[in-house]
């Protein structure tokens, strides 16, 4: 991992932005042009939620990563989570705009619709995050800081499970997120809860 | 008969909302569970699926019960056009241009016995051929049910073709059921088997989740789906900046099959 690791520090973080973000417009431009099947409002967003909750797993995996396999990635967490925002932000705006379209619908349908209330819910927790993904943040919160971006947690489940409730009859793709993002959450809980250690036995921090 | 119906169909909206879709978004735009869970699966894998030789088990109270090969039936039947606006439970809607018969007639010529009260219907399952059973998304075979006189209305069809053609096999080829007050996966795709009961038959929809899909299942945009609100649907076609449009009770043909329902409660019998 050492080659790795170097390779990865000389690596800027600016092009994770740029190439992370293109997909975006590159979409839209698809779903204009016909690129996204005859209707293109549902397939947009699809893609942008799939991509949405492909970052977050990314997000989520960063940290175990480096703990188990000495792979560090850190340095881009923070474009990872702020790109799958944005993504979460298109996703919604596609719904809103395009997809529902009308004003009272969408206020009844976050409050009467349970998957959409959890995906409302997923997009809440992330709020803070997205605000919070700066430098200054960073020093003004302090320890603060990284018990609020625990969120991330909660906000990956109610993701996941807003996924697996759309779908129509038993389908695998959206379990197989659920499945990874509860694996990478459960890679978090100290050994000790696994295998009972009494408490006090040093293991190794969590992130 | 037949095609006075169509014609009061028609005269019930505007000539220009009963336009056809196109052939691609028609043909391109499926759902067919068999072949995968994805709107392009169907129209990628379904060739794969045998339909000559095609033939339709006819049982249950019937008096000529068995076997009809797909030939024999066209045989007896007169195939005619029929546009019909077509409303997926998901809030998408087409109108679609079919060539069928009327599925009353097929019932005739088996002889349906008295004491009949339902009909069911099951799609082909042949795993070797369709990609999409090996997952359950559902419990296959594929099922669907009508009551009889539902069955019997004029304006419900066994179709076997759209825009002059035979039917891709992604729309339920070589022969499908279409009830076009419906929502459309009561219109099921590729039938190996019609049974006449006495019973309500199970329906796959609703075997999967009662909650969500009723026996029923007629058009109606006062009763919402548990996820979704049925108010309004989005012609396919439209593009990125697509206008939702109001979905019609009955789909727009309330004055051809309300009575059917007379003194029923749409929202309990959805």
């Amino acid at each position: 991992m050492g080659f790795a690791n170097q390779l990865v520090r000389c690596l800027p973080v600016w092009p994770v932005y740029l190439l992370g973000a293109l997909p975006g417009p590159w979409l839209f431009y698809l779903g204009l042009t016909g690129g996204l099947g005859v209707e293109p409002i549902k397939a947009l967003e699809h893609e942008y939620g799939e991509l949405a909750l492909q970052l977050l797993i990314l997000t989520l995996a960063i940290s175990p990563l480096r703990r188990l396999l000495g792979l560090n990635l850190l340095k881009f967490r923070r474009a990872i989570g702020l790109l799958c925002f944005f993504y979460v932000l298109c996703h919604l705006l596609v719904w809103l705009v395009l997809d529902v379209q009308i004003l009272g619908q969408i206020l009844t349908d976050i409050a009467k619709r349970p998957y959409i209330t959890i995906g409302m819910g997923a997009f809440v927790l992330m709020l803070p995050l997205a605000l919070t993904s700066n430098n200054l943040s960073v020093r003004k919160l302090g320890r603060t800081w990284s018990r609020l971006h625990r969120l991330t947690y909660a906000a990956a489940v109610l993701g996941a499970v807003h996924f697996v409730m759309l779908a129509k009859g038993f389908q695998i793709e959206p379990l197989i997120y659920l499945g990874l993002v509860l694996f990478l959450l459960a890679l978090r809980v100290p050994y000790s809860r696994w295998l009972r250690l009494p408490s006090g036995t040093p293991v190794s921090g969590r992130s | 008969a037949a095609l006075g119906t169509q014609a009061r169909a028609e005269a019930a909206l505007p000539e220009e909302e009963l336009a056809p879709n196109t052939w691609e978004e028609v043909t391109g735009y499926c759902n067919f569970y068999e072949f995968g869970t994805g709107k392009g699966d169907p129209s990628e894998y379904a060739e794969r699926m045998t339909t000559e030789p095609w033939s339709v088990t006819i049982d249950g109270l019937v008096d000529n019960p068995g076997g009809y090969s797909f030939e024999q039936i066209l045989s007896e039947m007169t195939l005619e056009e029929r546009i019909y606006r077509f409303r997926c439970v998901e809030a998408w809607s087409m109108v679609v241009p079919w060539q069928g018969f009327e599925l009353a007639d097929l019932l005739t010529l088996a002889g349906v016995q008295e004491g009949a009260k339902y009909v069911a219907f099951e799609t082909l399952y042949r795993p070797s051929e369709m990609p999409g059973t090996i997952y359950k998304v559902l419990d296959w075979p594929y099922r669907e049910g009508l009551r009889l006189d539902e069955a019997m209305h004029p304006l419900t069809i066994m179709a076997t073709g759209i825009f002059g053609k035979p039917l891709p096999n992604q729309n339920g080829a070589p022969l499908r059921l279409v009830v076009p007050w419906k929502y459309g996966f009561k219109s099921i795709k590729s039938v190996v088997r019609i049974t006449l009961t006495d019973e309500e038959p199970p329906t796959s929809w609703n075997m999967a989740n009662p909650r969500e899909y009723g026996f029923y299942s007629n058009v109606n945009p006062e009763v919402s789906h548990p996820r979704w609100s049925q108010a309004s649907e989005r012609r396919i076609g439209g593009g990125l900046f697509a206008r939702r449009q109001p979905t019609l009770m009955f789909n727009g043909y309330e004055a051809e099959v309300a009575a059917l329902y007379e003194g029923m409660d749409l929202s309990e019998y959805f």
